[in-house]
């Protein structure tokens, strides 16, 4: 993968390079703020602020995750949306993506984070085993994730966590969390952190939160859990059509009952949506064919904090799912930057641990596991 | 050849309707809104169809209550974008398709004619001088033939 340095042309000027019309480009602008969840009556300031929006790099890690969310995002029938808008964006580094490999791909980040430093956005996928772990648990050409996470955000914009793993811990920090697997907001504390959480997250939520980046050359709105509002603002039981059901008192009571199959509430099945902040009853699944619930599945609850750890996925809610480390309400914040003597130890600590980064070794595997 | 059917343990039958979710409804008012302020003041207004939470049906029943027009328009430019004007004058709708025919989005317009239909600003800005070229090519090398 080529490395771009400090990309000069305009999104627009790409688009026209590309051979885009006019019209084109607005209905790109009208599948942009339907993909931004905009109202089609800012299309003419999106078509105004794309047009001279410059291509950001970005450097794309993964950790402790399945590739779901890059599937999730790369999966979708080419060519989409989603396909412009990464050909878009200088992806400057992915290594499930890129060709390259081995040194010359760890080359290329180094490259991408030199030239553009300061200006580049870093998104992850996976959790990352702490400082604590054993740092062989996930290590990336021989380095562990934590160290290779605290050196690439250092000299970022901010950094986007793409995925509940990356997000809140996901999978691999479930009970009883055997790599002391931790998510990107738990270890990067000096930088804008964005996350994105599902599993997978929506690709056009995953795009979503990049093109409001490109248009806007600013980080979107956010929940206390650092999601964008625009995505993560209401729950699937808000805007979930099976409503009215649950208004009225229907509900199914088993698969195969008679309000199963007359699309009856789905609560006593062990709906999560009444506690789920996620874009699906809107913007559904594989290219808005359908979601979850329409196919007669109760909300898992993916997008939320600890859902693994959240009692069965068929037992119905008896109380709300809040969160259930506190730290994480703690550390959250609306908008952006973190500061204060908190956010300037930990950039010390990630300088030190950056300054001292050393392979992992065969000893240090034994000693620790 | 014999109906294939898949039998489910219950006896109850599968809804052979979509349920109705009531959905659809207040879109109509939505409709009815802007088309009162186009006439009163030309303010023009698009409705992103696909950020509705629809259940199944509730786009066809839309659909239906909207019905047909004379018009229907296609415009090629990264991909089809398909244009239908409904019964109801003023109001369109948009189908915003992907080269692969997958929807990108699909917006409903009440105005006189859709935005992407019109030529664009920047556009004809430069209409005179793309005459002009065709014209001063046309005279160093005219059609063969008509
Ligand atoms: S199916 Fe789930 S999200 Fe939908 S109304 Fe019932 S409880 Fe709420
Ligand atoms: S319906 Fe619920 S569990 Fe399913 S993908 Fe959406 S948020 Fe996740």
């Amino acid at each position: 993968m080529p490395v771009r340095k400090n990309p000069d042309k305009t999104l627009g000027e790409s688009l026209r390079d590309h051979g885009l019309s006019r019209r084109g480009f607005l209905k790109f602008c009208a599948a942009t703020a339907s993909m931004m969840a905009l109202p089609p009556s800012l299309v003419p300031a999106i078509a105004a602020a794309l047009d001279a929006a410059r291509r950001p790099s970005v450097i794309w890690l993964s950790f402790q995750e399945c590739t779901g969310c890059t599937e999730s995002l790369t999966r979708s029938h080419a060519p989409t949306l989603e396909d412009l808008i990464l050909n878009i964006i200088s992806l400057d580094y992915h290594h499930t993506l890129q060709a390259a490999a081995g040194e010359a791909a760890e080359e290329a980040r180094f490259q991408a984070m030199e030239a553009n430093k300061g200006d580049y956005l870093v998104i992850v996928d996976g959790s990352i085993p702490g400082p604590d772990s054993n740092p062989g648990f996930s290590t990336v050409a021989g380095h562990s994730n934590y160290d290779i996470l605290m050196e690439t955000v250092e000299h970022a914009a901010a950094v986007i966590a793409v995925g509940t793993c990356a997000a809140f811990g996901g999978l691999p920090q479930a009970n009883p969390n055997p790599t002391g697997a931790r998510s990107v907001m738990d270890l990067v504390k000096d930088k804008p952190v964005i996350n994105v959480s599902g599993c997978p997250p929506i690709p056009m939520v995953i795009t979503g939160v990049l093109a409001h980046y490109l248009t806007f050359g600013r980080l979107p709105e956010l929940d206390a859990y650092r999601r964008p509002l625009a995505f993560y603002g209401q729950s699937i039981h808000d805007r979930c059509y099976r409503r009215p059901f649950y208004d009225r008192g229907l509900f199914a009571e088993s698969f195969d009952d008679e309000g199963a199959k007359l699309g009856w509430c789905l609560y006593r099945l062990g709906c999560k949506g009444p506690s789920t902040y996620n874009a699906c009853a809107t913007m559904k699944w594989n290219d808005g064919t359908s979601w979850p619930i329409e196919s007669g599945h109760p909300c898992l609850g993916c997008s939320e904090p600890s859902f693994w750890d959240a009692g069965g996925f068929y037992e119905p809610l008896s109380v709300p799912l809040t969160a259930t480390s506190g730290d994480l309400l703690k550390t959250a914040t609306v908008g952006a930057v973190v500061g204060g003597g908190v956010a300037m130890l930990a950039k010390k600590r990630a300088k030190d641990a950056v300054a001292n980064r050393q392979p992992v070794t065969v000893e240090e595997l034994e000693d620790r596991l | 050849m014999d109906q294939f059917s898949v039998t489910l343990g219950s006896k109850a039958p599968c809804a052979g309707k979509p349920q109705d979710h009531g959905h659809a409804l207040p879109i109509l008012h939505e409709i009815r809104h802007a088309l009162e302020r186009l006439i009163a003041t030309g303010e023009e207004t698009r409705i992103d169809l696909n950020a509705m939470p629809f259940g199944p049906g509730d786009l066809d029943r839309l659909r239906a209550w909207l019905g047909t027009g004379e018009v229907q328009a296609s415009v090629s430019a990264m991909g089809l974008t398909l244009i239908q004007e409904t019964a109801i004058p003023g109001v369109w709708l948009v189908d915003y398709q992907n080269a692969d025919a997958q929807r990108l989005t699909l917006h409903l317009e009440i105005a006189p004619v859709p935005e992407i239909l019109r030529p664009q600003a920047q556009d004809l800005a430069e209409a005179i001088a793309t005459l002009d070229a065709r014209l001063e090519e046309g005279q160093s090398n005219p059609p063969r033939s008509s």
